[in-house]
């Protein structure tokens, strides 16, 4: 485990939220999500991984209007505002589903060491990548 | 009455809800896809080929609203599977002699 950054105010961990949920079938997602996005707002170090059902949670062009609940889909796309600039997917989850990279949503950040251009935000990892993701995490939090 | 109807709930990648359902309905039996359960029918998944496999003597359907929340559009989805409506849905249910529920 890597030392963590000490700051005025605090101590930086480096969070890593693991989602595994598919979104609309249970509430695991949104919470999941939300607690995300309340670490980020706390200058933690945040980072999210996608794996199994989770990926179904980017899937772009989520319209929940039929089913009556929430499109929370769109809240994915406050994660770079929030400062969280990791987004992990596991290749193999989304081969397995048959859903391409392309049919995730196109989250971006502003890169503010770069002129504040926008950056993808979400990178495609293969599990032995993930694996490594997972051992360098000082919290991890599971959806 | 026609033949049951039997409908999955549960994403076939987390529980094996499909795979029973597959299993041990008999020919000419309709199913029906809603909620995580839609998932299976996309194109390219790993059930792909087993609902093919189930398509040649039963039917298989999904729910539209099910799928359009969570981004599938119709034109992705494995060949031969229909999309119905809640209307089609309780259709389905008055028609078939009864109704099981793999959750």
């Amino acid at each position: 485990m890597s030392e963590p950054d000490s700051q005025a105010g605090g101590t930086v961990k480096k969070f890593l939220y693991i989602n595994r949920r598919a979104p609309h079938g249970s509430n695991y997602a949104q919470e999941g999500l939300e607690v995300a996005l309340i670490g980020a707002a706390f200058d933690q170090d945040v980072a999210m991984a996608f794996l199994d059902d989770g990926v179904f949670q980017l899937k772009s062009n989520q319209d929940t209007a039929e089913i009556g609940t929430k499109n929370f889909s769109a809240t994915y796309r406050a994660l770079g505002d929030y400062d969280v600039k990791k987004v992990y997917v596991e290749r193999e989850s989304l081969e397995s589903r048959g859903i391409g990279e392309d049919e995730l949503m196109p989250l971006v950040y502003e890169d503010e060491d770069d002129d504040w251009e926008e950056k993808p935000l979400i990178s495609v990892v293969d599990e032995a990548e993930l694996r490594e993701i997972i051992d360098q995490a000082d919290v991890i939090l599971n959806f | 009455m026609s033949a049951i109807l039997h409908t999955v709930n549960k994403s076939p990648f987390e529980k094996n809800s499909l795979a029973t359902c597959l299993r041990l309905s008999l020919p000419g039996s309709h199913i029906l896809l809603i909620e995580d359960g839609v998932y299976a029918a996309i194109r390219g998944g790993s059930m792909s080929d087993d609902l093919k496999r189930a398509m040649s003597d039963r039917t298989v359907s999904v729910l539209g609203p099910d799928l359009r929340a969570r981004g599938i559009t119709e034109d992705g989805l494995v060949d031969g599977v229909g999309v119905v409506g809640y209307d089609g849905f309780v259709h389905l249910a008055a028609e078939s002699s009864k109704v099981q529920s793999w959750m």
